[in-house]
């Protein structure tokens, strides 16, 4: 027995049914599941900023700079998964120079770079470009120079230059949006146009995709806003937490919607797979899908927020209850993801056996590097927001 | 020397190292003396002749370098058990490890058989159609490669290939699949797996051949093709093919 391969042998034992030999292996890894989760938060976080300046929702206002700078410490993490699973990672610059272009995922580095370049960083630019020059005038040697450095040296703070940037703002959110459906929408689809597998290809994918973005995203800057805002000693706005609990609301009650009829409409449908997909639900994706996704992921935090819209409950309560529905919001959505990304794996395209995934502690794929793939986005926003301090235009407003 | 001579001077060089570049081509495919635009590739299998020996498999592994253990394969044989009461027993032959065994009494068996499995060189190729950076690809004459020195090893190929046929090479980190063998066709010889059949299961041609053995076996068999309704167009076919075959 090869060493290499002994995990191999390992999971001959799980296999039930018949599989093709070459099935045997697992080929997207927890890194595949991660990749879309991480998309997922920047272009929900994106959409939840852009409700402000776009949507005028002033009550957002409090949390419009930590969407952007969420969106971007996450959206600098995203292809690292990818790129770690990459049999040959130092060919992963071959996507940009010779792209194949009937392929969905060598649209993935222009997408990214578009949604990077000319959406994220122009947007965050143009909101702090009067700050930074205002913060460059009192700051030490070192972050004034870098506070100039990020301002491109300018040095324009007239009002006609600040008109400037709220219109270049409100204009790059614009076309912001559509960049983030498109980003998500986009992932989704390199799984829905895969027509060799049932459970991936539905046209329904990529919006569910992106509704489960949108999500995790306002929901994981919910989190942020609720765990930063007393940790510096001020107070939470509790009118903008209801706001986001509001969206957070009617995106989950679409999510599910959406989930529900690619659900029936699968059952009622009853093609080729449907006798292996169900064998798959129920034996292989039970708690992950039945339990995390469905149960604790979605249902549970409809019926905290509902609770909440429907009787008068005191503020302390109220945001006990935001807090855990964003946490389980959270789960339900990583469940979501591993569900799209494993459950396509564990059945055998010959619709007669099932695998199972056995997640790594170690090594290039395995429980550490999720972790720290899971981790190193806030570690970005925690120095983004030493360098960019998100509420520094609210204390000058103040 | 003034500028525009160095101009003019580089670019006649570049001029004939372009025609020399192309002379040099033409030579090299003259002298292998193989056109792949005058030959389409195809296989047809006779289930019925398949008798599960696994000598395909063998040869196949021994002649493209296949790693040995039982998890990555260029052809497989699967034997497919049909209960009277309808319950379908589908096992993958391992003809290193032991010679499968009947598990099921053959007083329950309805009909039994073995079915030879590759890749199907489909002409509407999903993996093609995937494949990121262009590194599986169509030849002329109709042979789906992988160009190792150019996948990135991102697995898609392997994802959207709804026969299985696909695996990642532990050696090489790329997605590997049958080439038909293709170093030798383009010699004139036979794939490895039909090479080695002791029954002929596999007949390997020309599509375009009026004469090949393919054309022949083409106008003797009512033929069917694994997974149609993908539409993915496969060049490999079935003679005898019983619908639970997937």
């Amino acid at each position: 027995m090869n060493p290499v391969n002994e995990h191999l042998y390992e999971m001959l034992k799980q296999v039930s049914g018949y599989i093709y030999p070459n099935e045997v292996e697992f080929h997207w890894s927890i890194l595949i599941v991660v990749y879309p989760y991480l998309t997922g938060l920047v272009a929900g976080a994106f959409i939840l900023a852009s409700l402000v300046k776009v949507f005028k929702v002033k009550q957002l206002q409090p949390v419009y700079r930590l969407s952007m700078l969420t969106a971007l410490s996450f959206m600098i993490i995203a292809p690292l998964p990818l790129q770690l699973h990459l049999g040959h990672f130092e060919r992963s610059y071959e996507i940009f120079l010779t792209p194949n272009f009937t392929s969905a995922m060598a649209m993935f580095g222009f997408v990214y770079a578009w949604y990077l370049m000319v959406v994220i960083l122009l947007e965050i630019w143009f909101t702090y470009r009067r700050d930074l020059i205002r913060w460059a005038e009192t700051d030490k040697p070192v972050m004034k120079f870098i506070h100039r450095a990020l301002a491109l040296f300018s040095k324009d703070t007239s009002e006609e230059g600040e008109r400037f940037d709220m219109k270049a703002v409100k204009f790059i959110t614009i076309i912001g949006i559509p960049s983030a459906f498109m980003l998500h929408g986009y992932v989704g689809f390199i799984f829905g146009s895969i027509k060799a597998n049932p459970w991936w290809s539905s046209v329904l994918i990529p919006i569910v995709f992106l509704f489960s973005a949108i999500v995790s995203g306002i929901a994981l800057v919910m989190l942020l806003y609720m765990v930063v805002t007393p940790l510096r000693g001020e107070k939470i706005e509790i009118a903008c937490v209801d706001k986001m609990a509001s969206f957070l609301f009617i995106a989950v009650i679409i999510d599910f919607s959406l989930e529900m009829l690619d659900f029936i409409h699968r059952l009622y449908q009853s093609e080729e797979s449907i006798k292996i997909l169900s064998d798959l639900v129920m034996n292989r994706l039970f708690i992950s899908l039945g339990i995390i996704q469905v149960l604790l992921g979605m249902i549970v935090p409809l019926v905290l927020i509902l609770f909440i819209k429907l009787f008068r409950v005191d503020e302390e309560l109220r945001k006990l209850f935001y807090f855990l529905a964003a946490i389980l919001i959270q789960m339900g959505i990583f469940a979501t993801r591993w569900n799209v990304v494993m459950g396509g794996q564990m059945f055998s395209k010959s619709f007669r056996g099932l695998t199972a995934y056995k997640l790594e502690i170690g090594g290039m794929e395995g429980l550490f590097m999720t972790l720290a793939l899971l981790i190193a986005p806030f570690f970005i926003l925690a120095l983004l927001i030493k360098i960019l301090p998100p509420w520094e235009q609210q204390s000058a407003q103040s | 020397m003034e500028r525009r001579n160095f101009f003019k001077k580089g670019m006649t060089l570049l001029t004939q190292l372009g025609v020399l570049s192309t002379f040099a081509k033409k030579a090299k495919a003259e002298t292998n003396g193989y056109d792949p635009s005058k030959h389409y590739y195809g296989m047809g299998i006779q289930v019925n002749k398949c008798i599960g020996c696994g000598k395909c498999m063998e040869a196949c592994k021994e002649e493209n370098g296949v790693p040995k253990e039982p998890f990555y394969f260029r052809t497989w044989v699967e034997r497919y058990i049909i209960k009277k009461d309808a319950e379908v027993i589908v096992q993958s032959i391992d003809p290193r490890i032991d010679r499968i065994g009947n598990s099921v009494p053959e007083n329950e068996m309805m009909r039994s058989f073995f079915v030879p499995k590759l890749c199907n060189h489909c002409d509407h190729p999903p993996c093609v159609q995937v494949c990121p950076v262009g590194a599986t690809f169509k030849t002329d004459d109709g042979v789906i490669l992988v160009d190792s020195d150019r996948c990135i090893g991102c697995r898609y190929c392997i994802q959207a290939c709804p026969y299985g046929a696909r695996y990642l090479n532990p050696v090489t980190s790329t997605a590997d699949k049958c080439t038909f063998c293709y170093h030798r066709i383009t010699k004139g010889m036979l794939p490895a797996c039909v090479e080695v059949c002791p029954t002929q299961a596999r007949i390997f041609g020309d599509i375009k051949s009026t004469a090949s053995p393919l054309t022949r076996f083409k106008r003797m068999f009512k033929l069917h093709v694994l997974k149609p309704s993908l539409n993915t167009d496969p060049k490999v076919q079935y003679a005898d093919l019983d619908g639970e075959v997937r």
